[in-house]
């Protein structure tokens, strides 16, 4: 496949203060597909997805479709971990939604009618328009999160980057969630998703990238997500059992 | 009561001194009103403490040379601000220690300064406490000019201050300045400082941009509203400060500030969504 369609890291290294974060990091990942980072604490997955998103200083090339990432920032949608929001900010669902249309208007400019039509459309596909006014900090976990990925879709981004979406919430957010990735999957969309839990990552991803500080393995899910390469990056703390052709995890 | 405010208000038509002091005490409502909301919501009021204190130093420097306080009070609050993020991004040193040293460190270098220069007209305590009454009609033009860039900042940049306040790491992603945002931030609070030195004195400043902030941020939950509220209520501490000030001859900048901590307290209580003796009467809401 050609550059054009996927997304490449090439020997990522990050350190700080001479502590190595991330060590020569390397994988391709194909254009329309839900690729998984997974790998136990401390791995280095924020740093990869902060890295790769040139929000720190790195070694190493990172080139999304052929280009740069300072060349295709409105055309990545971030959805930050929950714990990392001030949820009693004085924002209604409604503005946090819009925030996502921010970089489309220019700045002379204000919201347009149409701006909030596409927000309020995003609301309802993650079905939380009817709490639009609400303040972001009355809502459940799960209400939060869908709130945030509203946000990313009003974008109208190519490539998504989420951290822990599934972190805390009820299987009704998660499973909306989930829709709404293969459905930006369908339509072309690349995404990435921070991911910590073991569990469920057949359901969840198509493609997985495996760190712990260094790749242990990038590519399919089968190729992955195997008894011997988990229990390399988690040191064997995490055991897994064969039950037949299914993995079973236990977490530590 | 009613003759007091008749008797406030014959004065304010007689003389122009307390005009001035009046339109300074507003403008500064606003401005600081505006600015604090920023300062509360990046958890950064100690922040807001540190650069009022800073700017003494800048202030005495400008006075000596015969410089403008403005410029002298820039200089020193955004070198204070960038020393404040050297330190703490270079060293094992967390930020509110940063702080503390940093805004000591020029504070007492300041007063060292003012007491070297003794037997010349440089009031500390007009510096530190203000002295609303004795804005002169230039004072009150460059306030005037600072309130209206400080306000023009805030609109035009509207969009890209709330984000980066709001979600840092989206605002860096889709490509926003944000250490750059936080030093202009960091510039405008100095020149709010000074602009409020004379009304409020700097060791108050504080207080005139945490206060109001933190009484709108109790009444709504939109973030212009907020902005809106709180200039509302630094305007209304002002009015009603200089008031109590005039009528019965105490420090301006103190009565000021009391009348707005007053309203906080009224609105830390009554709120009607975040007050807490209206909490203590709601019962549960059961959600769908």
């Amino acid at each position: 496949m050609d550059y054009h369609e996927t997304v490449d890291v090439k020997s990522l290294s990050v350190h700080y203060h001479g502590n190595l974060a991330l060590k020569n990091v390397s994988f391709t990942v194909n254009k329309g597909s839900i690729v998984g980072v997974i790998g136990p604490n401390g791995a280095g997955k924020s740093t990869l997805m902060k890295a790769m998103l040139g929000l720190e200083r790195c070694k190493g090339t990172v080139s999304f479709f052929g280009e740069k990432v300072k060349d295709i920032r409105k055309n990545i949608a971030y959805v930050p971990q929950r714990s990392s929001i001030d949820w009693d900010f004085p924002v209604l669902v409604k503005d946090v939604v819009l925030m996502g249309r921010f970089m489309h208007i220019p700045w002379y400019k204000i919201a347009s009618k149409k701006d909030k039509e596409r927000a309020f459309e995003a609301l309802r596909m993650v079905g939380m328009e009817e709490f639009a006014n609400r303040q972001i900090g009355e809502l459940s976990g799960g209400q939060q999160q869908r709130v945030f990925i509203a946000r990313s879709l009003s974008q109208d981004a190519d490539l998504f980057f989420l951290d822990e979406p599934f972190v805390g919430i009820d299987v009704k957010s998660e499973e909306i969630i989930v829709d709404i990735l293969h459905t930006l999957k369908q339509e072309g969309k690349t995404i990435f998703v921070i991911h910590h839990d073991l569990s469920k990552v057949e359901k969840y991803f198509d493609q997985l990238v495996l760190l712990n500080q260094e790749l242990i393995h990038a590519g399919e899910v089968k190729d992955v997500y195997r008894t011997d390469l988990i229990k390399k990056a988690y040191h064997g703390s995490a055991s897994l059992m064969k039950e037949g052709q299914e993995l079973v995890v236990v977490n530590p | 009561m009613i003759d007091n405010i008749t008797l406030f208000i014959d004065q304010l038509m007689r003389y122009p001194y307390l005009q001035n002091a009046m339109a300074a005490a507003v403008l500064v409502g606003v401005i600081c009103g505006v600015i604090g909301c920023y300062i509360i919501l990046r958890g950064m009021a100690l922040m807001g403490d540190a650069i009022s204190h800073a700017v003494l130093p800048g202030v005495v420097i400008a006075y000596m040379i015969g410089a403008s306080f403005f410029i002298g009070a820039v200089i020193t609050g955004v070198l204070t601000a960038l020393a404040i993020g050297y330190i703490s991004q270079n060293s094992r040193i967390k930020e509110d220690s940063a702080i503390g040293i940093m805004f000591t460190a020029m504070f007492a270098l300041g007063i060292v300064m003012i007491t070297g220069l003794q037997g010349t007209s440089v009031d500390l305590w007009h510096i530190l406490f203000g002295n609303v009454l004795a804005v002169s009609k230039v004072d009150l033009w460059i306030t005037l000019g600072i309130g209206i860039f400080v306000l023009i900042a805030v609109i035009i940049f509207y969009r890209p201050l709330l984000l980066s306040t709001f979600d840092e790491t989206m605002a860096k992603s889709s490509g926003l300045p944000v250490k750059f945002i936080h030093y202009m931030l960091m510039l405008l609070l100095s020149l709010v400082t000074v602009a409020s030195l004379q009304t409020v004195g700097i060791v108050l400043v504080v207080a005139m941009l945490i206060t109001p902030g933190a009484t709108a941020y109790l009444l709504t939950d939109r973030f212009p509203v907020m902005l809106i509220l709180s200039a509302l209520i630094g305007v209304i501490s002002a009015v009603a400060g200089l008031f109590f000030s005039v009528i019965y001859d105490v420090a301006s900048g103190a009565s000021i500030v009391l009348v707005a901590s007053v309203l906080f307290i009224l609105a830390l209580f009554f709120s009607p969504k975040q007050g807490i003796i209206p909490k203590l009467f709601r019962k549960p809401v059961y959600d769908s």
